[in-house]
């Protein structure tokens, strides 16, 4: 790809991901990250990776935002816009900043496959059948596993919200 | 100079300036279709009411010469979409003083541009000498549609929110939930069609149906009558073809499942205070949903442009891009049919209720959608 559109795409999903964090009006920080995913998953296209840069936009910020919204939307968002940052949340937060870009220097540093260059792929290449050909043979237990694990959960969410409270 | 020269015999130019135009075109096509889709909407329901509905506005003919005044007997309401559009463009955009004003400016532009986006996938043509009647032929078709349209829900959500007043926020709310409750059916449905032709690119999903027959309509192929295993894959399809429908009619918030905007209980839903061309925008975008939902049902079901009968969809003997557009013809025709059906749903079916709806959603549509991709599984395991 043009590295012009690499830049325009990053700088579009670093400058709403730091919206989603300074805006104070939480519908302005949801829509912001909505952006900021859409941002990613044009990055995802730009590496010949459709089915997981649209699969981004169909579950994160078609499904998983849209939801988030939905309850923001509901809620009383001027008691959070009057909220003041206090010093020791502050300084907490710089704290796990810092601990969270010293960790990723380091892995980054450590990360040699990260550094090799791979040859070029096919140029016509169907990432959504070979996506699924690795899940449902290489990798089939864990994907089982994990759709037993989903459905747990689910059931538990019903369980949980059908529950009366008294 | 050379360097320039260069650049316009290159492929990339070729390709820059055709999908250029065929998006113009396309967009043109499309846009045109939905002025006079609400002309046919309210021709046809008048015609189901036994009413006339607007037959007066005609073009003034006689200012270009022809010395007829009165051609409406001809043309009569023809020029009715012309007039509403001007009225439209013209009419004062009133905005209220209590609305959050970015996001109110904002919504109706996301509405329409999600509708708009998705038929950038949909082919809707063979091809016109070599170049593919399809703006972007990606491997991944139906799942970009349905991501592009899931994201049109901002459009309505915004609008209900932001115009600070009960009705629009109802409306907002419960569009949500269904658009959320569908979209899993929606998803789900198609899934056996994937299963039978194992590929996600809509272009080969076409050609697919080209050479074995339409899904819906197997033996559409002439010469060849259908196999068995495509007589045991019928099944599924028509059931997935059904439930597909359903949803996309919930999708496209049309009657019966047009709660986000029900005139009798919202005054108009999310757009209540909306006017003028941002009103018209949420129109434009609802009437372009509905036609994008009808070609990816074309184009999964009904073997898109293919011309019934002709059994490789080439036609000898005939310049290759006079038949390019009559395939073209074929898929909007197929497209202008398939609204009417949604206009015939609309005025025939009362609205349903709104618990109705999402029992409808989760209980049969999502379970029936499941069950029916088991079904396919083993079909496809044991026959197919």
């Amino acid at each position: 790809m043009s590295p012009i559109l690499f830049w325009i795409f990053t700088a579009l999903m670093l400058g709403f991901g730091a919206a989603t964090l300074i805006n104070r009006n939480p519908v302005a920080s949801a829509l912001s990250l909505v952006v900021s995913l859409l941002g990613l998953s044009a990055l995802f296209f730009s590496l010949d990776a459709y089915f997981i840069g649209v699969i981004q936009i169909l579950v994160y910020a078609g499904a998983v935002m849209v939801l988030f919204l939905f309850i923001i939307m509901l809620l009383d968002l001027k008691a959070e816009q009057r909220r003041q940052l206090s010093l020791p949340v502050l300084l907490g937060g710089a704290a796990v900043t810092a601990l969270f870009v010293t960790q990723i220097v380091l892995v980054v540093r450590s990360f040699h496959a990260g550094n090799q260059s791979f040859p070029p792929l096919a140029s016509k290449f169907d990432d959504a059948s070979n996506i699924g050909n690795m899940l449902f043979s290489h990798y089939n237990l864990p994907f089982q596993v994990i759709g037993v694990l989903i459905l747990v959960a689910s059931i538990g969410v019903v369980v949980l919200s059908k529950r009366e409270l008294n | 100079m050379n360097a320039i020269l260069e650049f316009l015999h290159s492929d990339l130019f070729f390709m820059i300036w055709t999908t250029l135009a065929k998006s113009a075109g396309l967009l043109g096509v499309v846009l045109g279709m939905v002025s006079y889709t609400v002309y046919a909407e309210r021709r046809v329901s008048s015609l189901m009411q036994d009413r006339l509905g607007p037959n007066r506005t005609g073009f003034p003919l006689s200012l270009l010469g022809f010395g007829i005044k009165d051609w409406s007997p001809i043309l009569g309401g023809l020029g009715q979409p012309i007039a509403d559009a001007v009225k439209l463009l013209l009419k004062e955009d009133f905005t209220p003083a209590y609305v959050k004003k970015f996001y109110y400016w904002i919504a109706p532009a996301l509405g329409i541009a999600a509708a708009i986006i998705s038929l950038a996938v949909i082919p809707f043509g063979s091809s016109i000498a070599g170049v593919p009647m399809v703006i972007a032929n990606i491997g991944i078709g139906p799942l970009f549609i349905f991501a592009i349209s899931s994201l049109g829900v901002y459009g309505i959500v915004l609008a209900g929110w932001s115009a600070n007043s009960k009705y629009p926020f109802l409306g907002a709310i419960r569009s949500t939930s269904q658009l959320i409750s569908y979209e899993l059916a929606l998803g789900l449905s198609v899934v056996p069609l994937f299963l039978i032709i194992g590929k996600l690119n809509l272009v080969e999903i076409v050609h697919y149906q080209v050479q074995n027959g339409w899904m819906l309509l197997p033996g559409i192929t002439a010469g060849k009558l259908p196999t068995l295993s495509q007589i045991v894959c019928w099944i599924p399809i028509l059931i997935s073809f059904l439930v597909f429908t359903i949803a996309m009619f919930a999708e496209t918030n049309r009657l019966p499942f047009d709660l986000p905007e029900a005139e009798t209980e919202l005054v108009g839903g999310y757009h209540t205070e909306y006017s003028s061309m941002k009103f018209a925008l949420f129109f434009l975008g609802e009437y372009t949903a509905m036609i994008t939902g009808s070609s990816l049902i074309i184009t999964l079901f009904l073997g898109a442009w293919h011309f019934p009968g002709i059994p490789d969809g080439s036609m000898a003997g005939w310049p290759g891009v006079l038949w390019g557009l009559v395939n073209i013809g074929v898929f909007f025709t197929k497209v202008f049919a398939f609204l009417i059906f949604f206009i015939f749903i609309r005025w025939t079916l009362p609205r349903f209720r709104y618990d109705q709806l999402m029992k409808l959603g989760w209980i049969w549509l999502f379970e029936i959608a499941l069950v029916n991709i088991f079904l396919t599984a083993l079909i496809v395991a044991f026959v197919h």
